[in-house]
């Protein structure tokens, strides 16, 4: 981890201020201060285009969730933040992507760095076929986290915020697989905590779940947006609406090219939408 | 219009009886050659096994008794040799071919490897005996295990492609979005994931090797003695049975018999554990 990275641990700007959260509060009470700006972020995939122009901040300790119908890009730019577009080859994006004042799309940005930033947690639980410890370890460990005292640690306090702790208290050293689908999500979580991410991007984290698990998991979002910043991309508009404060949403047009079409306190695009396609679709008129 | 009259149907019922009837027919007749090779094994070589074949070496040419320890010990002597030189070259090409392997280069690898795979093992062999034995002026342990690690190599290097290609994407995404560069994750999620279907494909390698002798007539050799040195000729249970069955006496035919059924359990049981290996993985 070289010292002079572009990514280098952050001096933080401002310390955020902490307020109080209550949901469905007036506007004031969430957080406003900015952790990451995207300015007119365009992807494409060889020469079709994915997203286009999407110009939006995503808030500190705060969940943001974008919402729309397939294919409209919602993915696509979620995995813009952790330059996870980069394992498709013929990916390429423009704009920009700020974050702690770097650009996280530039060309000499270490990207390993940024995803031990820049958490993620995926749309099917995919624990490694390892056992529980070996899952959370496995990450502190290829950072150079050799003490077997401080993995302990780590796997308790981090099985704790993902609230599985007293899942799975006991058989730590038995293999993730054999968890059920809520609990592997759940472990996928708090190894994705275990690297210490100040983001955390979830791709669908819910949709392989049962309703009870789901709730968890939602639960789990809100205690976690107390201190990181959490991005989610769902198709489940009831579930953008319990958990998230600000709202983005993307709508794919003829040509099937992704656009942000509003983005902003989810209370207020969920009552008042400014925009017609916005109302349609949340009042499932489409998608 | 829908009904159908019975003579129709009875027709057809026949022609399906018919055709089910052949292909069963058909696919016991493909196992029927080896249920046959085994029934010949067990017939010829069962009486002729005894101790003494482990524990002795062959006695005087044409003096009946004697044992094939010397081969038996050298097949194991070369199976380990096979695997040290073609072991590492293998899996490093099949990591090569499923993570890396994408462009013109990869194609040209997956290739040559397949070209490899379908070499001539006699000419393996030829090979083998220009570039190593000619030069080290002497028929070797050593020339016999790298002909081996020739035939091994292209067999467990598109095995290990293939198992590394089934440890699923998400996986390595899960990886790489906890900052873990592509190596290592290559190194420490996807080899691991596919380890019981790697070995698989080592043990199925081995039991090809183990059966070949062509490719160790001029390499290897053979030796009447039992040997362990890597520099000097050593037998094999293939050129074993490959001497004494073209050999004018009754005890060296028994014996061939006696090697061919050794050798055959010896491959029977690695490939059983193997495929049983991966049944064990997929679950």
């Amino acid at each position: 981890m070289a010292g002079d990275s572009p990514l280098r641990t952050p001096p933080k700007v401002a310390a955020p201020v902490v307020r109080p959260r209550a949901r469905g509060a007036a506007a004031g009470a969430v957080s406003t201060d900015v952790r990451i700006r995207a300015e007119h972020v365009s992807v494409s995939y060889g020469d079709r285009r994915a997203i286009e122009d999407v110009t939006i901040d995503i808030h500190d300790r705060a969940v943001t969730a974008i919402i729309g119908p397939s294919g409209c890009g919602k993915s696509t730019l979620l995995r813009a933040f952790n330059r996870m577009n980069d394992l498709i080859p013929s990916a390429r994006s423009t704009g920009r992507v700020e974050m702690d004042g770097v650009d996280v799309l530039g060309r000499n940005i270490d990207i390993v760095r940024l995803r031990r930033r820049v958490g993620m947690v995926f749309q099917k639980p995919n624990a490694f076929p390892m056992s529980i410890y070996e899952n959370i370890a496995y990450g502190p460990r290829q950072h150079g986290q050799k003490r077997r005292a401080r993995l302990d640690e780590i796997v308790e306090s981090t099985l704790r915020r993902a609230a599985l702790w007293d899942d799975v208290d006991d058989r730590l050293g038995a293999s993730a697989v054999g968890l059920s689908g809520g609990q592997q999500q759940r472990l996928c979580i708090a190894r994705a905590l275990a690297v210490e991410p100040h983001v955390l991007l979830m791709d669908e984290p819910c949709s392989a779940l049962d309703p009870i698990a789901t709730l968890k998991i939602e639960d789990l979002m809100r205690d976690l947006a107390r201190e990181l910043t959490i991005v989610i991309v769902t198709h489940n508009m009831q579930q953008a609406a319990r958990v998230s404060d600000y709202t983005a949403f993307m709508l794919a047009g003829e040509e099937r090219i992704g656009r942000l079409v509003e983005f902003g306190l989810t209370d207020v695009l969920y009552t008042t939408p400014s925009d017609a396609r916005t109302e349609e679709y949340i009042t499932g008129r489409f998608g | 219009m829908i009904a159908t009259s019975s003579r129709n149907r009875r027709r057809r019922k026949a022609i399906d009886t018919l055709a089910t009837a052949g292909i069963i027919g058909a696919g016991a007749g493909a196992i029927v050659p080896l249920f046959a090779i085994l029934i010949f094994l067990l017939l010829k070589g069962l009486p002729a096994l005894n101790l003494q074949l482990f524990t002795q070496n062959p006695g005087p040419t044409g003096v009946a008794g004697g044992g094939i320890q010397n081969s038996i010990v050298g097949t194991a002597v070369l199976m380990a040799l096979s695997l040290a030189i073609g072991l590492p070259f293998a899996i490093a090409t099949g990591v090569y071919l499923a993570e890396y392997g994408r462009g013109r280069v990869g194609f040209v690898v997956r290739f040559l490897v397949d070209v490899l795979a379908g070499i001539p093992s006699i000419t393996i062999g030829l090979f083998v005996y220009t570039v190593v034995v000619l030069r080290m002026g002497t028929f070797s342990a050593l020339a016999g295990g790298l002909a081996l690690a020739l035939i091994m190599v292209p067999i467990i290097s598109r095995v290990t492609e293939e198992m590394l290609l089934l440890v699923p994407q998400t996986m390595r995404e899960a990886s790489y979005a906890l900052g873990v560069p592509k190596w290592r994750t290559v190194l420490t999620i996807v080899v691991p994931a596919a380890r019981s279907g790697i070995m698989t494909g080592v043990i199925l390698a081995s039991a090809r090797a183990a059966g070949e002798a062509a490719p160790l007539l001029f390499t290897s050799l053979g030796n009447n003695f039992r040997s362990t040195s890597i520099t000097s000729p050593i037998d094999a249970l293939p050129l074993r049975i490959f001497t004494y069955a073209t050999g004018p006496f009754a005890y060296q035919h028994a014996q061939a018999w006696a090697a061919s059924f050794i050798l055959v359990a010896f491959v029977l049981v690695l490939s059983v554990s193997g495929r049983l290996l991966l049944l064990r993985g997929r679950r």
